[in-house]
């Protein structure tokens, strides 16, 4: 079984990227001067509260940031015992977050799955959107259809998420009285599962969808269109209408196969990049994901809350990559057998 | 049973365009009678292919059949191919007419099974399943000598070389048994010997299921091994046509005249020759090989070793042509980029060089920094690819002086001054500087590329197929103008070509190339008329002359050709290894055992 093989290897290669990013993550937050703790203790002499010094001091210790840089990034990852013995992100803890005072894995806790949800939510809708489209635009290529969607397309590439998003809920609410901000409605909040809740979960995240997920479709049809439009012109296509194929299935058949791909390999692209864009997009909207969180860890220089998200998201890209990579494998018979292309 | 005595197909008064311009192919009228084989000959952009594509109307999206008929005829009467819509058309495609194209690298889909893409005819047109259809696609495949035909029903397109992938696509148009085959340029990509092979194929089949054939192709020697009747076309229009037997021996049209003598020749008689002593070489290969790592069928997990050259020695002669001749795969462009030190052969490998006659030689494999950059700057390459070759982005002045600018020669005026000399060396017009590659024909192309080789005053011009993607009559003036520079400018060639007729016009001496290895080498006189090895002989025999009274047999050929079992006992490898390289006259060398 060699997709097996490719996927166990891809698997290993992923965990080592895993680990050099999570290095990364970790010394470039560290690079400015100062870190939050510093910062507060500055804060407090400043201010005279020279007794709340003791406390920070404790928790200097508490989170080993008096340890030489390398070994804080150990223990951080759990590679190295701290104060407490191994306890880092392989065993489970996350750290603390100081801006919030609260354990990280709390802050983020349900926003992960939140962001998740979106994120996912966003990818199927830049797939369902951009594919029937893309091959739309390629085999009415140059005609008003054509013209349409990539007039549609530009537009939505070019607006702003955040207007969008503006734009999309004054009208929302006011034809289909759709509900304003927030993943659902506030009596859900801290509620167990139900399908009551589902059902709110699901319509609020109808807007939010689709402002996250429209400029990757439009920016994944265009690309589709072109590849499609090049694999058109080929002569396998010729062949198959030669045999009496008929037009929607010369086009769906052959030529869609194989300009399939880079659409494939995008999904691991297209994560990191609606991640980072429904950053803004969460804090308009006021979703809870954990993009508002990051903003905020990021700003403070609350490097155990930034650390975590950041490696989570890249912990996503990658497994996205993976996705991508052994369903590409399966898609094409020449990758899978690349050895024996001539 | 009127209707036998029609034509199979009768096209009337066939005009085609592109856009709303006026039709270019107009005029055009011929039958096809069943079981018979007409071929569509002319240069390119003479309109024969968009002739044989408008009969099942698969054109451009540009392309516009602006009036004409394409009758159809069967026993229930006769059908308009171009009056018919889209739909009733589809029923016709693939199964009662079916197409092959020219380019077997790209006309099956990639992504799906050859089985299933033969398949598919069936499903569509014989209301077959998968199962029942795969038996009979099974049968087509042992048909047209898959010799195991279960294997290429689950292989994919990459898997297969250029002459089973065509095969493959002969297998797709036969097995719906369909009255008439259009094959566009079907071997123009394909060996010589690979040609015969699916020459033969075609015929074989034909006289089995009585079909038709439309055959284009712009070889005459095609034409008269393989066709009943010929139809010559030149810019869109009909020059002649008729009995292959009567056009081809008694042209009527003076541009049909021009297009046999156009076709080149291999010399049927000796001269008498004696050996040659090379006392001014240029440049001398001694023992070289190239072997590339293959890469198994499991994802890293390495393969073996494949050995592309093996012990290859040669010696070029100051102001001589040095040709290769072989088929794909042969080895011989892997020696043309050794011999210009764009790869390096394997350890033990000398390519000595001599920059002026009595100097002493220097070892390209060893040179690095200055002394490789002059060595680039007196041997140069002439591509095959006219069209590729040049960036459509750059003018002419550009294309000629880049090189100048890149070994920092001259200034600005003075490259100019050479780039307007350079054209006139290849006899283009030195107004021509500030256009782009795309205002120039193919043979104006490859003229440019040749004076791009010239800029730097090389010694030696590498031309690796320089003509093979030139129209026949195009191909003269190409090796004419190369043959002419290369006495004015006292150059010497190594030439690699596949084009045996090509190779007898230019070269001082041959060597025939096979899986990496030179199996007989001699002048071109004693070569082609007096060849030793069977594999040589092959290669001559499969040549198609425009001349219908030597036909030959197309089969004979293929067998010939491939399998070393089959050639006389000395000529036989001892396990892997052939003989050695022997000279059995002066100056003749051939790979036996004495």
């Amino acid at each position: 079984m060699p997709i097996l093989r490719f996927a166990i290897f891809r698997f290993a290669t992923m965990l080592m990227t895993l680990v050099v990013v999570s290095a990364l993550v970790f010394f470039i937050m560290n690079l400015p001067p100062g870190d939050y703790l510093s910062n507060l203790i500055a804060e407090l002499r400043a201010t005279g509260q020279e007794s709340g010094v003791a406390k920070v001091e404790f928790l200097r210790k508490e989170y080993s940031l008096d340890q030489p840089l390398w070994r804080q990034y150990l223990i951080w990852v759990g590679f190295y015992p701290g104060p407490h013995g191994f306890s880092g992100i392989l065993q489970g803890d996350f750290g603390w977050s100081f801006e919030f005072d609260k354990p990280v894995s709390e802050i983020v806790g349900t926003a992960l799955w939140m962001t998740v949800l979106v994120n996912v939510a966003a990818i199927l809708f830049v797939y369902m959107v951009a594919l029937p489209l893309g091959v739309l635009a390629a085999a009415k290529s140059k005609t008003w259809v054509d013209y349409t969607s990539a007039f549609v397309g530009y537009l939505g590439l070019a607006t702003p998420n955040f207007l969008l998003a503006l734009i999309l809920f004054y009208y929302g609410h006011r034809y289909f009285n759709l509900p304003i901000g927030g993943l659902m409605a506030p009596e859900f909040e801290g509620e167990p599962m139900s399908a009551a809740k589902v059902k709110s979960v699901l319509i609020h995240l109808i807007i939010p969808t689709f402002v996250i997920g429209t400029s990757g479709a439009a920016a994944m049809m265009q690309r589709l269109r072109a590849n499609l439009l090049d694999e058109l012109s080929k002569p396998y296509v010729d062949t198959a209408r030669a045999k009496g194929v008929g037009p929607v299935k010369a086009i769906l058949k052959y030529p869609l196969r194989v300009a399939f791909n880079p659409f494939v390999a995008d999904i691991g692209n297209l994560l990191p990049s609606l991640i980072s864009g429904s950053v803004l997009v969460s804090v308009v909207l006021g979703l809870q994901t954990i993009g508002p969180a990051l903003l905020t860890a990021l700003k403070t220089q609350d490097q155990f809350l930034a650390g975590f998200i950041l490696l989570f998201v890249a912990g996503l890209t990658l497994i996205g990559t993976m996705v991508s990579d052994v369903l590409l494998m399966l898609l094409d018979p020449r990758i899978k057998y690349g050895g024996r292309d001539r | 049973m009127n209707s036998h005595e029609k034509p199979l197909l009768q096209v009337r008064d066939l005009a085609i365009g592109f856009g709303s311009a006026d039709p270019i192919i107009r005029n055009i009228n011929f039958d096809v009678q069943r079981g018979e084989t007409v071929a569509l000959v002319g240069e390119s952009g003479s309109g024969k292919t968009q002739t044989c594509r408008a009969v099942l109307r698969i054109l451009p999206k540009a392309a516009r059949i602006h009036s004409g008929s394409a009758y159809l005829n069967s026993d229930s009467g006769g059908i308009d191919l171009l009056a018919m819509s889209e739909k009733e058309l589809r029923e016709i495609r693939g199964d009662r007419i079916s197409m092959i194209f020219q380019e077997p690298m790209h006309s099956l889909s990639p992504l799906h099974k050859i089985g299933d893409q033969v398949s598919e005819v069936l499903i569509l047109h014989r209301d077959h399943n998968k199962r029942s259809a795969k038996e009979i696609v099974l049968q087509k495949f042992e048909r047209v000598g898959f010799p195991d035909p279960e294997r290429v029903f689950r292989s994919y397109p990459f898997e297969l070389s250029g002459g089973m992938r065509q095969r493959a696509m002969i297998a797709m148009a036969m097995v719906a048994k369909p009255d008439l085959l259009i094959a566009d340029e079907p071997t123009t990509a394909l060996d010589v010997t690979t040609q015969a092979q699916v020459l033969g194929l075609i015929k074989d089949l034909q006289r089995e299921t009585g079909m038709a054939v439309i055959l284009v192709t712009h070889d005459l020697g095609v034409v008269a091994n393989c066709a009943d009747k010929v139809v010559v076309m030149r810019d869109g229009k009909i020059m002649e046509s008729g009995r292959v037997s009567n056009v081809l021996d008694d042209p009527g049209h003076a541009y049909t005249r021009k297009l046999i003598a156009a076709a080149p020749n291999i010399p049927h008689e000796a001269e008498p020759t004696s050996a040659r002593v090379i006392e001014d070489p240029i440049l001398q290969l001694e023992n070289i090989s190239k072997s590339f790592d293959l890469r198994g069928g499991g994802f890293m997990r390495k393969g073996g070793i494949i050995k592309a050259v093996e012990g290859v020695n040669l010696t070029v002669a100051r102001g001589k042509t040095f040709a290769i001749v072989g088929e794909s795969g042969s080895g011989k462009s892997t020696v043309a980029q050794i011999a210009l030190g764009a790869r390096s052969p394997d350890a033990g490998g000398v390519i000595k060089y001599w920059p002026d006659s009595g100097d002493s030689a220097v070892e390209v494999q060893k040179l690095s920094g200055d002394a490789k950059r002059s060595f680039q700057r007196q041997a140069q390459m002439v591509f095959q690819d006219p069209f590729s070759s040049l960036s459509p982005r750059m003018q002419v002045i550009d294309i000629l002086t880049e090189p100048l600018e890149i070994h920092e020669i001259g200034t600005r005026s003075e490259r100019k001054d050479r780039a307007i000399e350079l054209l006139e060396q290849v006899d283009l017009d030195p107004t021509m500087l500030r256009r782009f590659p795309h205002a120039f024909s193919g043979g104006q192309r490859q003229r440019l590329s040749i004076a791009r080789a010239l800029a730097l005053k090389p010694n030696l011009l590498v031309c690796d197929e320089p003509t093979s993607a030139l129209d026949l009559s195009v191909q003269m003036q190409v090796l004419d103008l190369l043959e002419e520079i290369r006495d004015n400018l006292g150059l010497s060639y190594l030439f690699i070509s596949h084009d045996l007729a090509v190779v007898a016009r230019i070269a001082d001496e041959v060597a025939v190339m096979r899986r990496g290895q030179i199996i007989e080498q001699a002048a071109p006189d004693v070569l082609f008329t007096a060849p030793k090895h069977p594999y040589t002989k092959a290669l001559i025999a499969a040549c198609l002359e425009p001349d219908t009274t030597q036909k030959i047999d197309l089969e004979a050929v293929a067998l010939g050709a491939g399998n070393p079992k089959t050639w006389p006992e000395q000529f036989r490898f001892n396990g892997l290894t052939a003989p050695d390289l022997v000279e059995t006259e002066p100056g003749h060398f051939v790979r036996v055992e004495l």
